[in-house]
């Protein structure tokens, strides 16, 4: 059971996303055992663990990727925004010929009027017609997350959205997502960067083994851990004595 | 579906030099098999020298002029000579410079035909007294198999020769057996004219003069006129006899299976059905692996488009592909080839029954293998030994490793394809059971993809 102190939730309104008792095994190997998890509009939750955690394998059932064993998640796929870790595009299509064929699949009315809006919003109006192929790894991350946009889904689920990014790169991802959570999107993401989750995130969720081992502000883990008798400096530093006195 | 399927026709535009490997080397490599299969090996490089005098190039046999040079013109259709020169050279000479072609490797073989040829020939007598004539041949044994080729057609030339040599005998034997049964007149050299008696004569005259010999005697005379009687009877059926030695066994055949289809529709029908199969298993097993190298298959099957659907688009891309360029290729072999074009829409129907079946095969590979590369190393590693196994004829091999063979061909569409294909082009056979056929594979194969699809993203 996760424990430690709610986070403060931004908005008054009701969960976005509910997830609860997620079981996933492989083989012989559990997954995920149990985990829970909620997310409010405008709210950012990280999920943050060591390799092969769970992280990954939780948001791809959030997502409808995979089917969990046991539990239930309150929304369809439909109805949650998903970008995964590499971006999932076509590199022989231009931005917005990419755009295009999603927002078609998506079955918007509009496609066109939802292609030129992502192209503003991610700021790449002025790339559309460049080939996906010969973007810059952020770019083509903010494409990746245009496109998860597109249906307009209240829910966005972020596969580690900084990994392999420089840090001018990660920070114009991070302005774009950070402006869609100020819009009352419910944002959920996975890093491995502890900086990233302390300065982003409402909520951190830290997953080991499967299990979700605390669910809390980034401040309330620092102070799980001295309350259990250890010291942190910072996040990072709380994070490896929270998941050392848990014998990971 | 539609959004995916235009999708994917313009990122194979935009891949040019894809494309065009993918189109021009299947149908390289289908018309190069086609090739070596209707045109057969070259002919062999051989040096002939016929050490004949060309006064002495004729013969007579059984009173038939017989001309050498027809002989060696019907051999010349069968290979290739290289011409030796003999000019100022003595016989030796000649045909030593023969031997060196082959020595020197211009030539495969030597065939030298003896000075005393035709005389040899020319008459039983001459048979009889030293023999038949003797042909030489040399040749080069380092390359296996092209010995083996020169070696089966001169055999086979001089088979054809020796036979015709042998009608010419046979006319001269039952000439002579002719005189002695009824008598006449026979050309012995030397002795020049013979008036021969004969049986029939010789039996007549002992008949004559049986009356005027006393009882006791005539007895004998009566075993005489009933061996004459006798030898004339059964020297009768000698002629019979003699022409059935010729040729004593004849041979009927009768195609059981497989129609009548020549060589060169055949190999049209091998050509296109190459170039389907590795067009449709490249294209369908490619595009599939795309999706999820483009990180793009998880994407797009959270309700976008379905895993069977995904699996319908990319086998029908790939199968409308090959269909088009298979038809053109048709099209474009007809030029050259004899094909029946009434028949075309049975070339269509089993073009595309094949195309579909490939299809479901190359998304199948694409599931199974998850990456481009390997699912392009896959698809070119099945198809040729899948192309060559349908090919082993039987009594190629023992009766169980045909059999075995028979039943691996039958879990991939390529033979099929060739049997619908052949059926289709040249009217070999039944249509129906090979295209019955390739719908039950492309059916496996749809369900093999579908369960592969589920460990693909």
């Amino acid at each position: 059971m996760a424990e430690g102190a709610p986070a403060a939730a931004p908005t008054t309104t009701g969960p976005a996303l509910v997830a609860e008792g997620i079981f996933k095994r492989f083989g012989a190997r559990e997954a995920l055992r149990g985990v829970s998890l909620s997310a409010s509009p405008g709210e950012l939750v990280a999920l943050v663990g060591p390799n092969g955690a769970g992280k990954t394998t939780l948001l791809s059932i959030l997502a409808g990727i995979q089917r969990a064993d046991a539990g239930s998640v309150s929304r369809p796929p439909r109805e949650i925004g998903w970008v995964p870790q590499q971006a999932a595009l076509y590199g022989k299509l231009t931005v917005a010929e990419n755009l295009r064929l999603f927002a078609r699949l998506e079955r918007i009315g509009d496609a066109e009027a939802a292609v030129a809006e992502m192209l503003e919003l991610t700021g790449l109006a002025d790339r559309g017609d460049d080939l996906a192929g010969e973007l810059s790894g952020g770019n083509r991350q903010r494409v990746n997350i245009a496109i998860g946009l597109l249906g307009r889904q209240e829910i966005l689920l972020l596969d580690e959205p900084s990994a392999a990014l420089d840090p001018r790169q990660r920070e114009r991802v991070w302005e774009f997502v950070l402006g869609l959570a100020r819009r009352g999107t419910a944002v959920v993401y996975s890093t491995h960067d502890l900086q990233e989750a302390a300065r982003h995130a409402d909520r951190v969720i830290v997953l080991a083994d499967g299990e979700a081992l605390f669910e809390g502000s980034p401040a309330a883990l620092g102070e799980t851990v001295e309350r259990a008798g250890g010291s942190h400096g910072d996040f990072e530093e709380a994070f490896v004595a929270f998941l050392r006195q848990r014998g990971h | 579906m539609r959004w995916m399927l235009l999708k994917d026709l313009r990122i194979l535009r935009r891949s040019p030099g894809l494309v065009a490997l993918l189109i021009l080397y299947p149908i390289v490599l289908s018309v190069l098999i086609g090739f070596a299969l209707s045109a057969g090996p070259d002919k062999p490089k051989v040096a002939f020298v016929s050490l004949v005098p060309p006064e002495r190039g004729e013969l007579e046999l059984g009173g038939e002029q017989l001309d050498l040079s027809r002989y060696e013109g019907r051999l010349f259709d069968a290979i290739d000579p290289v011409p030796v020169d003999c000019e100022g050279k003595s016989p030796l000479q000649c045909k030593d410079a023969a031997i060196d072609e082959v020595e020197s490797g211009a030539a495969i073989a030597a065939l030298v035909i003896p000075e005393d040829f035709t005389d040899r020939l020319s008459g039983v007598q001459a048979i009889a007294l030293s023999g038949p004539p003797t042909i030489e041949v040399f040749y080069n044994a380092d390359d296996p198999v092209k010995a083996s080729y020169v070696e089966d057609t001169i055999k086979a030339e001089l088979r054809d020769a020796n036979l015709a040599l042998t009608t010419q005998f046979t006319e001269i034997g039952l000439s002579y057996l002719d005189v002695v049964v009824s008598g006449g007149r026979v050309d012995v050299p030397v002795l020049e004219d013979l008036d021969i008696l004969g049986l029939q004569r010789a039996e007549k005259i002992v008949e004559r003069v049986r009356p005027e010999v006393s009882p006791a005697r005539r007895a004998e005379l009566d075993e005489v006129i009933r061996f004459s009687q006798l030898a004339r009877e059964n020297l009768d059926l000698s002629g019979p006899l003699l022409r059935a030695l010729r040729e004593p066994i004849r041979v009927e055949q009768t195609a059981l299976d497989g129609g009548s289809t020549s060589l060169s529709s055949f190999a049209v029908a091998l050509a296109v059905a190459v170039s389907l199969m590795f067009v449709t298993l490249l294209l369908a097993a490619g595009t599939l692996a795309l999706e999820r190298e483009e990180n793009a298959f998880a994407r797009l099957v959270r309700g976008l488009v379905s895993r069977t659907g995904l699996l319908v688009e990319k086998a029908g891309l790939a199968a409308l592909c090959s269909l088009a360029i298979c038809l053109a290729m048709l099209v474009g072999l007809g030029l050259f080839v004899d094909l029946e074009w009434s028949r075309s829409p049975l070339w269509v129907a089993a073009l595309a029954v094949a195309a579909i079946a490939f299809g479901a095969m190359g998304v199948a590979v694409g599931a199974v293998t998850r990456e481009v590369r390997a699912a392009s190393l896959l698809c070119v590693m099945l198809s040729l030994p899948l192309a060559f196994l349908a090919l082993v004829p039987s009594g190629a091999v023992a009766p169980a490793v045909y059999d075995a063979t028979r039943a691996v061909s039958a879990l991939f569409p390529f033979r099929p394809t060739l049997d619908a294909l052949d059926a289709a082009l040249n009217d070999s056979g039944g249509i129906v059971a090979p295209l019955l056929h390739l719908a039950a594979l492309a059916l496996a194969f749809g369900v093999v993809a579908r369960l592969a699809l589920r460990r693909f993203a």
